[in-house]
């Protein structure tokens, strides 16, 4: 079929004066490949449609032609800012269905990795976020620390976005001091960096107008919706799968959920701003009490699952990741299904973009934080 | 006034490569500002420290071919760029360089650069209708509803200092000031006066009808080669001139010790384009309403409160 | 009283811009961070992950593939392709073709774990830049290699 796909929607005030914008699929703001059709009275919008889909790779399908090891290097390129909180979802769920252990030294290696790949998703998004507002420099200046993030990853990972690097029932590969010394470092040198990003974006007077009270998601809507991740915690929810169905060991680490009671954009930017200081504060118990001892435990090399259903719930950087695997039994899964994050967030958006600036609007896809092969998988 | 026209087209060949030079200056400046703030080298590669990247750049955009968008209205498409850049060689006529470098003296010739600063928003609304374009015409349309709050505050900071001097004549301000700069009277004003300049010439953190990530490129997304470059002739030249006015009205001219006049005058006026360009590069972007009360309920306010204060202290 | 608080606020933020261009300068005086590429590189990690290669035995100099195929098996892209055959008097199997499509090729390391005797790497090969995508779609990891056949 040929025919464009056409949104069904009413309008409230048809006139003259109306039109419709077609915001993407390639336009700076949207960071990807996400279409919205906006109807607008001048800057004023009156309806946005979404319009999903052009990312489309049918990720549920390939898993399911796949042999579990297989699925791995996919699952990654779904959200490929927290490429390693999806390798942990997966890997987590398979060991889960076919009840591998897996070494502590495993799982605090994984904590540490997927906390720093939750700071660098952050930091794109802090730059990301402003490069929204207009502002140029937070954009570069977040790269600069999300580079030695990378830097980091790079060396025990051996890649820079799509992480492959957890594998069932532990790690393919141990760390060693001197890296985990250099992470210590780079908590260091980025806790002094941090002020930074205060004195330049967060006590900003014209990014506060922006922000304040801009897009503001009440609770209700937000638990409605089934929102997750920062932008529910921004509206004073406090949910966070690490905290409340604790998996890898989160359970062992002390950090606090940070809430925000605003729901306004600025809220959801203070939740984060907060989450990147307890993610460094988790790194940093997990390396005090990183244990010694194997990566990896005995697994088979050709992995054959039980017939069953599993279940994993993932706290990634943009929300709630859920896997659901169906087994029949054999080397491939009979049904996977993913819950991701961004594509829930992202349904509010419709409703929270009516009435407001196009400007506004912009900033609220910013806050949202979406990644857009996530959502159309 | 006896005016030949050899004269005048040495003026205008002077003012033009006045003009060109300005624009690759300034972008270079621009990107080697923009890249060391943000921790970057900025142009590297063309000459000594990315020097001559501007002319290179230059030829690539004047080599490409102009797409004219089927749709568009091609007289008003085509004008548009020119209309932004032609009233700058009419500008530059009575900006003061020195004490004697300067294209002609004309009595009102304050009145004149604030009249033809308006041509560059029509030249922004052409091209935002002509090129048939949503984004661009939502840009133009910007472009139009800022004059409102930009104009009436340039206007009371200009006629301060009119008043504080008594003439309309650029080079009679800039004499008055051999003494003391108006800016250390006038400190308010002066960043009044930056601030709407700021607005005047469409730069971050008001650069509303380019808005990026709002719009794709405002008013100049449909515009390639040729038409683009000659936009941006015209923004730097729009900002050398607002800074070159801001030399005159606040800094004194072309005061100032052991240095050459036109040398005062030229540091004067790149200070004040490094100081639009550093605004450019910090501040994220105020939305557009907010820009609108910012105008109407801090800058009027204050201009005028500057403006009355100004008068009594005169009167005494 | 109200009036007291808006000056306050206009001063509060004008203030707050100082403290942004403040931070802007400060940019301007630490070190860049730009890696002047191709006069200097970044240094790369021991375990970068370029496209995958074959190892040479080291006392013969053939490649270490015993052509099992369990690589071209397990490869999630289906972009390796393994033929081999026993050379006169050996036991054992050797690659006489080895191909990868790198293209499709998603560096996962899945055949580099699978592999039984260790025969493939990562190369640390990262500039791979071409005119045609054919020299990608079949790259012959064999070529640098001896060969018995
Ligand atoms: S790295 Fe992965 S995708 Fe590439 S050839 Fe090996 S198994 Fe296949
Ligand atoms: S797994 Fe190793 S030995 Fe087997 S075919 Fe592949 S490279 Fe050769």
């Amino acid at each position: 079929m040929n025919r464009p796909i056409q949104p069904t929607y009413t309008l409230d005030k048809v006139g003259e004066e109306n039109f419709a914008l077609n915001l993407g699929p390639q336009h700076p703001g949207t960071h990807g490949v996400l279409r919205v059709v906006l109807h607008m009275d001048g800057e004023y919008i009156l309806q946005a449609d979404p319009v999903l889909g052009y990312g489309h790779r049918m990720q549920e399908k390939i898993a399911e032609n796949m042999t579990y090891p297989q699925a791995l290097p996919y699952v990654c390129r779904m959200d490929y800012l927290g490429a390693l909180s999806y390798n942990l979802a997966w890997v987590l769920a398979v060991e889960k269905l076919c009840q591998f252990e897996v070494p502590e030294r495993a799982e605090a290696i994984r904590v540490i990795a997927t906390e720093l790949n939750r700071i660098s998703s952050h930091l794109l998004w802090w730059g990301a976020f402003l490069l929204d507002l207009g502002g140029f420099t937070p954009f570069l200046q977040a790269l600069t620390d999300r580079e030695r993030i990378l830097d980091i990853l790079e060396e025990v990972t051996g890649s820079r976005l799509t992480y492959c690097y957890f594998r069932f029932g532990g790690l393919p590969s141990d760390v060693d001091e001197a890296w985990l010394t250099r992470v210590l470092d780079f908590i260091k040198e980025f806790r002094d960096r941090l002020p930074r990003y205060h004195d330049l974006v967060t006590g900003n007077v014209i990014f506060h107008h922006r922000s304040k009270d801009v897009g503001v998601i009440l609770p209700f809507d937000a638990a409605g919706y089934g929102l997750s991740g920062p932008i529910l915690r921004g509206s004073g929810i406090n949910f966070d799968v690490r905290k409340h169905e604790p998996y890898s060991g989160y359970d062992r680490y002390d950090f606090e959920v940070p809430v925000d009671q605003n729901g306004d954009c600025l809220g959801r930017y203070n939740v984060r701003m907060a989450e990147i200081e307890q993610s460094l504060r988790i790194i940093e118990q997990a390396i005090s009490a990183i244990p010694e001892g194997p990566v990896r435990s005995k697994v088979p090399k050709l992995i054959k699952a039980p017939e069953g259903e599993v279940a994993v719930a993932v706290e990634t950087p943009r929300g709630q990741l859920v896997i659901y695997i169906v087994s029949e039994g054999g080397k491939k899964p009979y049904r996977v299904k993913y819950r991701v994050p961004s594509f829930a967030n992202l349904s509010i958006f419709a409703k929270m973009a009516k009435g407001q600036l196009l400007a506004d609007a912009l900033a609220i896809l910013g806050s949202l934080d979406m990644v857009i092969p996530e959502v159309d998988r | 006034m006896n005016i030949s026209l050899l004269s005048v087209v040495g003026y205008l060949v002077a003012i033009a490569a006045l003009v060109g030079l300005n624009a690759v200056i300034l972008v270079w400046l621009e990107r080697k500002v923009a890249g060391h703030m943000q921790f970057r080298l900025g142009p590297m590669e063309v000459g000594p420290h990315g020097i001559l990247q501007t002319l290179a750049d230059g030829i690539k955009l004047v080599s490409k071919q102009l797409v004219i968008p089927d749709e568009a209205d091609k007289p008003l498409f085509l004008l548009a760029p020119i209309v932004s850049l032609v009233p700058i060689f009419a500008a530059m006529v009575p900006l003061p360089f020195s004490e004697t470098v300067q294209a002609w003296e004309l009595n009102i010739g304050l009145l004149l650069i604030i009249a033809l600063g308006l041509l560059n928003t029509l030249g922004i609304l052409l091209a935002g209708w002509g090129s048939n374009n949503k984004y661009a015409l939502l840009g133009g349309a910007r472009a139009v509803a800022q004059i409102l709050a930009y104009k009436i505050p340039l206007l009371i900071c200009v006629m301060t200092i009119i008043m504080m001097t008594g003439s309309f004549s650029l080079r009679d301000i800039a004499i008055a000031q051999k003494d003391t700069w108006n800016v250390l009277y006038q400190p308010i004003l002066f960043i009044v006066y930056i601030i709407t300049v700021t607005l005047e010439t469409n730069r971050s953190p008001f650069d509303f009808s380019e808005a990026e990530s709002e719009l794709v490129a405002g008013f100049h997304t449909e515009y390639s080669g040729m038409g683009f470059s000659l936009f941006f002739l015209a923004e730097y030249s729009y900002m050398f001139i607002a800074a070159g006015l801001a030399t005159v009205l606040f800094l004194g001219g072309w005061h100032g010790p052991w240095l050459p006049g036109v040398a005062w005058t030229l540091i004067k006026i790149y200070s004040i384009i490094f100081l639009m360009m550093w605004f450019r590069w910090t501040f994220p972007r105020v939305r557009i309403d907010q820009m609108l009360s910012f105008g109407w309920k801090i800058l009027l306010p204050l201009s005028l409160i500057n403006f009355i204060i100004t008068a009594g202290v005169l009167a005494l | 009283m109200m009036e007291c608080c808006y000056i306050k606020e206009v001063v509060k933020g004008f203030f707050s811009l100082c403290t942004g261009m403040r931070v802007t300068m400060g940019n301007v005086f630490t070190r860049p961070a730009t890696v002047q590429w191709p006069r200097e590189s970044a240094p790369l990690p021991d375990r970068f992950r370029g496209h995958i290669m074959m190892l040479a035995d080291d006392a013969t100099g053939y490649p270490k593939c015993i052509a099992c195929t369990s690589c071209a098996r397990n490869c999630p892209s289906q972009c390796i392709i393994v033929t081999g055959k026993k050379p006169e008097g050996a036991k054992k199997k050797m690659a006489d073709r080895f191909e990868l499509d790198f293209t499709k090729c998603s560096l996962c390391g899945l055949c580099v774990e699978i592999c039984p005797v260790g025969a493939l790497d990562f190369s640390r090969d990262y500039a791979l830049a071409s005119y045609t995508r054919n020299d990608f779609t079949t790259m012959d990891l064999l070529q640098e290699l001896g060969s018995p056949f």
